[in-house]
């Protein structure tokens, strides 16, 4: 069984079809890539997928279950992470805070009102771990504005790291990363590859090819294509569509 | 670091300086300033307890006076039966023991059922949302003839308690300060416990809350909840520091000032609001008093102070004296 099954999906946005009939599958441990050009639908779809938007019509089946209709914080619990395109963190507080609240989130209810959070022995020193594995450690007292676009963005993958989600969705890492950075972040999630299965969306195709075990290729909202990095590269629709134009 | 120093210095200093006056003021034949720093202690524990939804939580409440209302007509209500009858038994009580808790509760329960519809709502509408609330409450207590509608509702008797005397100003002076002592140290535990991050975490970032796994409206809620029971304990110091209770006290300007209390002081540290309350009450009685015709247009000068600070000393005055010119 995948462990995410999307089943005729559908999204508008006043008259623009953002999800169009999308059907597509994410194995155990798979890294599946999607590529397509601006504006094809692929944020709306992780969206869709985390909860924060919702379809009009069409199923999310995670695990076998339909999880179409169930709120965000619902979705993280049954192991669903996302990372965000625009960079999505808590800018007042530190490095480690932020790593800090995404593990605090997977025990249970934060309804603990007496031991000061940062005393917490045990969630200090993962997140100490978890930044030291993104290159951060040495950040981690510093407050999240004080730091640079590159260092954001390896924050956001230490903190979807965190959730030890079986399902990690991952917006464009790389966006706005130059070539030494987006180099480290193709290490880093070749790292991560194999142990979370990885919905990714990335412009970057030298990354999409060298990590994905499949790729879509989505063009306004419809999957054109589906298959091996080899398959892709060969299809002569998505090279009329997509790839021709780079 | 050189920041929490910073904070730990004003808060000694404004402490010491509330605990050490007031007796030299009894000393000093000063019953007026006594009178005013009663006021004040009061005042700052509303606003200690505004600041942790507003400060922390980002939630823009402009309806907490309603809460102090409650809380003083918890203790004016029972106070009124005890002496003219009425109601049923068990409120006919000077008790401390019945009134403060009732305060206390009456608060949560508004806090909780009104938040519960406030919090599903954002920005502009979250704000005129709690305003709408708090005006209700304000109609609904005019509408009772029997607590005196808009005239309000003299309390005869103060709450009685057995450690403290509510008719010794002295007394209840301090009974005032401990309680702003122990609120403090309460909402500062809060703000630093899990509970405290997740509020926090809210504010600066919602939706990345949410995908992390959080239900932000139910930890919302309980800060909300939990902020109403502080202000409706206020409310009941209020009563009986005021002996005179009326729904005027629940109007959304009183509201307005307990924000502005926040805001002047600083609404990212627990001792903010505190400050916050010193300045506004201080000030507030020093420029009404000024000479004619000053003194009747003093609401001008203190207006453009506020304005001042808010616009020019972001994060309050407790950043600006701990601002270190690094900034
Ligand atoms: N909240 C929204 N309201 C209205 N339209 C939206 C909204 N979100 C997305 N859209 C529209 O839906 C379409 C798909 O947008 P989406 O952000 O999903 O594209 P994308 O593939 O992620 O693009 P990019 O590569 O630029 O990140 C676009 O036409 C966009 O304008
Ligand atoms: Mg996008």
């Amino acid at each position: 069984m995948a462990l995410l099954e999307i089943r005729n999906l559908n999204k508008s946005y006043g008259g623009i079809k953002a999800t169009d009939d999308l059907s597509l599958t994410v194995e155990p441990g798979e890294l599946h890539a999607i590529i397509g050009p601006n504006g094809a639908g692929k944020t709306t779809l992780i969206s869709q997928l985390s909860g924060l938007a919702r379809p009009d019509t069409g199923s999310i089946l995670y695990k076998g279950r339909d999880i179409s209709s169930g709120a965000a914080h619902r979705r993280a619990h049954l192991g669903i992470a996302r990372s965000f395109q625009i960079t999505s963190l808590i800018m007042e507080m530190t490095v480690a805070d932020n790593v800090a609240l995404a593990l605090q989130a997977r025990e249970g209810h934060s309804f603990r009102f007496i031991r000061p959070a940062r005393k917490v022995r045990h969630l200090r020193d993962r997140a100490l771990e978890l930044l030291a594995q993104v290159g951060l450690e040495d950040k981690a007292d510093r407050p999240t504005h004080a730091l640079s676009h590159g260092e954001h963005r390896h924050m956001e993958i230490a903190i979807a790291l965190a959730a030890e989600a079986e399902l990690m969705l991952l917006d464009e890492p790389m966006a706005g990363l130059g070539t030494e950075e987006s180099g480290q972040m193709v290490e880093l999630l070749r790292g991560i590859k194999g142990r979370h299965a990885i919905l990714l969306i990335e412009h970057d195709m030298d990354a999409v090819f060298a990590l994905a075990d499949r790729i879509s290729v989505l063009v306004y909202g419809h999957i054109i294509a589906t298959g091996s990095p080899d398959e892709i590269r060969g299809n002569e629709a998505v090279q009329h569509a997509y790839l021709g134009e780079e | 670091m050189t920041m929490l120093r910073g904070r730990g210095w004003i808060t000694a200093i404004i402490m010491i300086l509330l605990a050490v006056l007031p007796p030299i003021f009894v000393a000093t034949g000063n019953a007026f300033w006594l009178d005013l720093a009663t006021r004040l202690v009061i005042l700052a524990i509303a606003a200690v307890s505004l600041n942790l939804i507003l400060g922390y939580g980002g939630l823009v409440s402009f309806g907490h006076a309603a809460l102090l209302g409650i809380g003083a007509y918890a203790v004016g209500i029972p106070a009124h039966h005890w002496l003219y009858g009425g109601g049923p038994e068990w409120l006919q009580t000077t008790s401390g023991w019945l009134q403060f808790p009732l305060a206390i509760l009456a608060a949560a329960l508004f806090a909780l059922v009104t938040g519960a519809i406030c919090l599903r709502t954002r920005g502009v509408y979250f704000i005129m949302i709690t305003m709408a609330f708090a005006q209700m409450m304000y109609y609904l207590i005019v509408s009772i003839e029997e607590y005196g509608g808009d005239d309000g509702l003299v309390i005869d008797q103060r709450s009685e308690l057995p450690f403290v005397d509510f008719s010794d100003p002295l007394q209840q002076y301090f009974f005032c300060f401990v309680s702003l002592v122990i609120v403090l140290l309460l909402v500062r535990m809060i703000v630093n416990s899990r509970f405290g991050m997740v509020l926090q975490g809210a504010k600066g970032n919602e939706e990345r809350m949410r995908t992390l796994g959080y239900n932000v409206y139910a930890y919302r809620l309980t800060a909300y909840v939990i902020s109403g029971a502080m202000c409706g304990f206020a409310g009941a110091l209020l009563g009986n520091f005021t002996t005179f209770i009326s729904p005027e006290m629940m109007d959304w300007q009183r509201s307005g000032e307990l924000m502005f209390m926040v805001i002047l002081g600083g609404a990212s540290t627990t001792v903010g609001p505190v400050l916050g309350a010193v300045v506004f009450i201080v000030l507030e009685h020093l420029l009404s008093s000024l000479p004619e015709p000053l003194g009747v247009y003093w609401h001008l000068p203190f207006g453009l102070l506020l304005i001042i600070v808010v616009l020019f000393v972001r994060g309050g005055l407790t950043t600006l004296l701990t601002r270190r010119g690094d900034r």
